[in-house]
């Protein structure tokens, strides 16, 4: 690969609590290319809106961040530290969840979106509306020119994404964020704004990073997925290997806790059992140890390393899914009926590939 | 998008809750109405779960709502155990009658956190609706059955009773909720998105505690979600809604493997991994959903309808039969 546009290395994000440093995000490195996508999947507190949020530069001061972050050969940190601000939002820009908190409920639409054009583009009042409603146009929003004078309050969630999307595309940014971008909206709508974010990339040669907790999504639109538990990451590898050949127990976990609609009715879904781990405490083995059916004795008390087996597939795990270790392992987990971190292998009597 | 008619409701011994042309407006101002539910029927038998299915606005909620008068619909009856001797019409009573009726239903919400009293102790949540109940069940030991439904939930009531909610994750605290509905030994248990709020770890297990708890404690449940998969998990039946009206309602096998109605084709098509019996193509719909205060005429998906005819506008479709217990309110129904 040729410089890659966005390279993160080993990304240390923490924040002083009073029990101790709270480590929101462990060692994340990752490379992305222009005109790529990377999807970062996990669950809540996994990490992955702090990442995005110290590429954005919007962690609050007390953070504590370490690595680098380089966009096109220049450092971004160095830039946060010298308040560069006409980098922001105008190379890279972010999409939120929640479309009606990121708008201004006391702003017409059509202002918000020839803010950052006025701003960062000197455009003339006139010439940032105009350049507004082309952009509502592009983000295909009916009924653009009337759209402008309105209010957020008086568009649906679908259209305020929309809008919300305009604003993020209107400098021409290079790498685009967005954070669960359609997690508060209806299904036919969700559909919709992932194809349109993914026609707009298309369109404009731009990166994007997709945040979600949802594989499903990420699937058809990632060109790499990176999978984080606990602020690390767990498995790094291209869309198609990682549903191919998926090698940590976590990742498998989430895939199999999924319902999908070719499922039989009142079939039993696999949880992943216990509740994911006090980020202040993390104690010295892997993360995911007390919740893993691959779970073997040194997983308790040696972290395991994020390794590349092969180029472009990387794993943190002492007994991935798919290699010997990992079928010793579980075996031998399962001779006991109980792991070595204490958790009763019945949990998962009915996983997929779990024989009783 | 009809919903009109009432072919689709059961002769059954088995039925334990039936609702008739159920109507729900609200008044908007300047004489406006809101049509949040126009004219919906259907009946859930014994032991079985109903899954209600739609989009924001579809009138999933107040449906569910309506169930238990909350607050009272404007026409329409909910019945509970129709056609028997113990026949209670919930719509035609009130006050003390209703209150003494009100155990037999129990509701679940979607935000786990603001439906517990932050200041109480899980203990006093769970109990409360005991002690009131204790009027009625005088031999009822309200500490004893705390611990059986919280230990019921995979909650340890020495650890959790004695708590409050803020010391729970979202997903405990969904089963606390889930613990109090059950105290009061209901028979029908209505779940308004139980799990919309929750991560996909915790999702699973919130979804397995309620199999479990239906099968031990003999519950009927009315399961409502916007997602597709969630619902195709859980329900036996189950009821697509659009705008205020009845689209398609179906045994899960059949609506989910030949889906009729072009709107349950679109919601299909639209979940992430689509199901295999659409095409991805039939995803493509406009994202407006029309006002409920002036809904269109005749079919109400005729606006975002690909197969939209002249007749759509003019003559609202009737609920007609697919195959067995499965019916559509579609002019145009079957595969595309």
């Amino acid at each position: 690969m040729a410089t890659p546009l966005l390279s993160v290395t080993d990304l240390q994000v923490g924040f002083a609590t009073e029990r101790g440093l709270l480590r929101a995000v462990d060692g994340v490195s990752f490379d992305l290319a222009e005109g790529q996508t990377l999807g970062i999947v996990g669950e809540s507190g996994s990490g992955k809106s702090v990442t995005a949020k110290t590429l954005m530069n919007l962690l609050p001061s007390y953070a504590r961040v370490e690595g680098s972050v380089m966009f096109d050969g220049r450092d971004v940190r160095a830039m946060a530290a010298e308040r560069e601000r006409h980098f922001w939002g105008v190379e890279m820009t972010m999409v939120f969840q929640d479309p009606m908190t990121s708008l201004n409920p006391v702003k017409k639409v059509g202002e918000q979106i020839a803010e950052s054009l006025r701003v960062h583009l000197k455009r003339s009042r006139r010439e940032a509306r105009d350049d507004a409603g082309d952009l509502l146009q592009q983000v295909g929003v009916p009924e653009s020119k009337k759209r402008l004078t309105q209010y957020p309050h008086e568009l649906s969630g679908g259209l305020r994404q929309r809008v919300v999307i305009a604003m993020a595309l209107a400098c021409s940014p290079r790498l685009l964020i967005a954070d669960e971008p359609t997690t508060a909206l209806d299904v036919t709508v969700q559909k919709h704004i992932l194809d349109l974010l993914d026609e707009l990339r298309e369109e404009r040669g731009m990166a994007m990073i997709l945040i979600t907790h949802d594989l499903g999504v990420v699937k058809g639109r990632a060109d790499q997925i990176m999978v984080m538990y606990a602020g690390r990451t767990m498995e790094q590898a291209d869309t198609a290997t990682l549903f191919s050949e998926m090698r940590h127990p976590y990742t498998e976990a989430l895939l199999e806790t999924i319902p999908r609609v070719d499922m039989a009715s009142h079939s039993r879904l696999v949880p992943i059992p216990g509740s994911p781990p006090d980020a202040v405490d993390l104690g010295q083995g892997c993360p995911f140890a007390e919740r893993c059916r691959y779970c073997s004795a040194s997983c308790l008390i040696d972290q395991p390393s994020l390794e590349q087996h092969r180029q472009g597939h990387a794993c943190a795990c002492h007994a991935p899914v798919g290699t010997d270790a990992g079928a010793a392992a579980h075996a031998a987990n399962h001779e006991t009926g109980v792991t070595p971190a204490g958790l009763d292998m019945g949990t998962f009597a009915t996983a997929v590939g779990e024989k009783t | 998008m009809a919903g009109s008619g009432a072919i689709q409701m059961r002769d059954s011994d088995e039925v334990v809750l039936r609702v008739e042309s159920l109507v729900m407006e609200f008044p908007a101002g300047r004489n406006q109405v809101v049509h949040a539910v126009s004219d919906v029927s259907f009946d859930v038998c014994r032991g079985e779960t109903l899954g209600i299915v739609g989009e924001s606005g579809c009138g999933k909620s107040t449906t569910a709502r309506a169930l238990v008068q909350l607050p009272r619909p404007t026409s329409g009856t909910v019945t509970l155990d129709p056609g028997t001797d113990g026949q209670v019409e919930l719509t035609g009573i009130e006050g003390e009658a209703l209150r003494s009726v009100r155990p037999r239903v129990q509701m679940i919400f979607q935000d786990p956190i603001s439906s517990l009293n932050p200041r109480r102790r899980v203990r006093d949540i769970i109990g409360e609706g005991l002690t009131i109940w204790q009027d009625q069940h005088p031999d009822v030991d309200v500490d004893a059955r705390v611990d059986e439904v919280l230990r019921a939930v995979g909650l340890d009531p020495v650890v959790a009773a004695s708590r409050r909610p803020h010391e729970f994750s979202g997903g405990q605290c969904q089963r606390i909720s889930i613990a109090r509905a059950l105290a009061i030994d209901p028979e029908i248990l209505i779940c308004d998105e139980p799990v919309s709020a929750l991560d996909v770890s915790v999702q699973a297990q919130v979804l397995n505690i309620l199999e479990e708890m239906k099968e031990r404690f003999g519950l009927t449940l009315v399961f409502i979600s916007h997602d597709l998969t969630v619902v195709r998990n859980v329900s036996d039946r189950v009821v697509v809604m659009y705008l205020g009206k009845v689209c398609e309602i179906g045994n899960s096998d059949s609506l989910f493997s030949e889906p009729a109605h072009p709107y349950t084709r679109v919601l299909l098509a639209s979940a992430p991994e689509p199901s295999t019996v659409v095409d991805a193509s039939e995803a493509a719909i406009g994202d407006e959903v029309p006002s409920p205060i002036n809904p269109p005429s005749g079919c109400r998906f005729r606006t975002r309808c690909p197969r939209v005819t002249e007749l759509c506008a003019s003559a609202e479709p009737v609920m007609r039969e697919m195959g067995p217990d499965h019916f559509v309110a579609c002019h145009l129904p079957g595969p595309a």
